[in-house]
């Protein structure tokens, strides 16, 4: 089988579509309503649970032969909490700054269903390519809607983009207020299930049967 | 090869808890020096961003500007020139570490803070002038406040340098600058603007200014021109003083 095989370009290619982790699959919510009241720190997280996911996916995917099928759930949280704990240590090391930045994320990433789910689904089954292959393209998939979500929550809550501020200052003088709700987690919970709407809406085979 | 059996599975369980740990401590210990380098630096830039200095080269501007990181004791006297900077944030209170800065030819007194916010720790520096009452600088931080409410305060335009120039602290070493809910400033020389939003985080660090530079009072209040007590020798270093002191003794202490 070829690097570029269909099959492959399709684990990395669904996940940003048609088999997204967040809105499709509805992995991940949790972290999704933490770190998208800005745009830096959900792009931040993006990327971190882009480069664990595809990193647990190949190491479980090389082991999945061994792993006594009893207590493999233990053996991937094991898997993920030393590549976590590992990349932190790096980073504190190399990058203070940005570790500085992911503070409490970091920690998140262990507890984010995508890796369990990725690892539990696909890892466990396919070669370590196609693993690696389905953790990038499931780790964008979360960054893209993150960015989604993030962009909406920072723009309405606080009239900025990035931390500069972009809604300018005359519609503050005609009575424009930044919308607080957006900075609560509940706003995530609405623009996910919009996009969520959005893409059912487009692509009927996602939508159930009607009995 | 059975998988299913249990001795192969204590055995598989055993073997990748010892390799992990094994794993995790050699990349600690490996990493450990770098780590405090960074966190020591970190701490640097932390005292400089009380001071307004934000400059690249934080090692260099750190022996620049900052003369002293002293030790006081519980009645506000040096007990030691150089120490001050190993005492973590969170003991303040049990130590006292004061870093006396020079900017600009002047003196200023960075002092630690150290409180809790809604999620977790909050910490930070204020700078003070060399009357030891107004705000020259702050700096805040916190590790795990809410992206775009709490975690504002870390926000220098929009939190930390509206606290320049007011007053911290008065005549008798009382802590007058509070932190007030959003758009409720009375009194614009002793109170700042909280985060909307943030009303947890932004009492936490009204708590932690006056908790943090209470410790100080005694420090505070020595040689302040307020205080009737105020000794001659004190006040000559202090130049607003110099007026209210007899001439008669300014030459005592120009001998």
């Amino acid at each position: 089988m070829s690097l570029f095989s269909k099959q492959n370009m399709e684990a990395l290619k669904t996940p940003l579509g048609m088999n997204n982790p967040v809105t499709v699959q509805v992995l991940g919510i949790c972290s999704a309503l933490a770190v998208t009241a800005q745009l830096e720190p959900a792009i931040v997280m993006g990327l971190s649970v882009t480069v664990i996911v595809a990193m647990a996916n190949v190491i479980i995917s090389l082991l999945r032969n061994t792993i006594p099928n009893r207590i493999r759930i233990i053996v991937q949280l094991v898997v993920v909490a030393a590549l976590v704990t590992i990349v932190s240590e790096f980073l504190k090391a190399f990058a203070y700054d940005v570790s500085v930045q992911l503070s409490v994320y970091v920690g998140l990433i262990i507890t984010n269903c995508i890796l369990m789910g990725r690892l539990e689904a696909f890892a466990m089954a396919n070669g370590p390519w196609a693993s690696f292959l389905d953790g990038i393209g499931n780790g964008l998939g979360y960054a893209k809607i993150l960015v989604i979500v993030a962009f909406f929550r920072e723009l309405l809550g606080s009239g900025c983009l990035f931390g500069y501020q972009v809604i300018p200052q005359w519609c503050y003088d005609h009575g424009y207020i930044n919308n607080g709700l957006m900075l609560m987690p509940p706003a995530a919970l609405i623009i996910v299930a919009c996009i969520i709407w959005y893409q059912r809406a487009r692509h009927t085979e996602l939508q159930e049967e009607q009995n | 090869m059975n998988t299913n059996k249990n001795s192969y599975t204590f055995i598989y369980a055993s073997v990748m808890v010892i390799i992990v740990a094994f794993l995790l401590a050699f990349v600690s210990s490996l990493l450990k020096p770098m780590q405090e380098k960074n966190i020591e630096l970190d701490k640097k830039k932390q005292v400089l961003a009380a001071l307004n200095i934000f400059e690249k080269d934080a090692e260099a501007a750190y022996a620049k500007y900052v003369k002293a990181d002293q030790l006081l004791d519980a009645q506000g006297n040096v007990a030691a020139e150089t120490g001050g900077f190993a005492v973590a944030n969170a003991a303040v209170g049990e130590q006292l570490p004061l870093y006396v800065c020079e900017v600009e030819g002047e003196t200023k007194y960075v002092v630690p803070l150290y409180g809790a916010g809604l999620w977790g720790p909050i910490w930070g520096y204020v700078a003070l002038n060399a009357d030891k009452q107004t705000i020259y600088g702050t700096y805040f931080a916190h590790a795990s406040e809410t992206p775009g409410l709490g975690a504002e305060i870390t926000n220098r335009d929009k939190f930390q340098v509206p606290f320049i120039g007011k007053k911290a602290v008065d005549g008798e070493g009382n802590v007058v600058i509070s932190v007030v809910k959003f758009g409720k400033v009375k009194d614009e020389t002793v109170e700042v603007d909280g985060i909307s939003g943030g009303t947890i985080t932004s009492n936490g660090v009204d708590a932690m200014l006056k908790n943090s530079l209470g410790f100080y009072k005694p420090f505070l209040t020595k040689g302040a021109c307020a205080a009737k007590a105020c000794e001659a020798a004190q006040c000559a270093a202090d130049s607003a003083c110099v007026e209210s002191v007899p001439a008669a003794k300014i030459e005592v202490v120009n001998q």
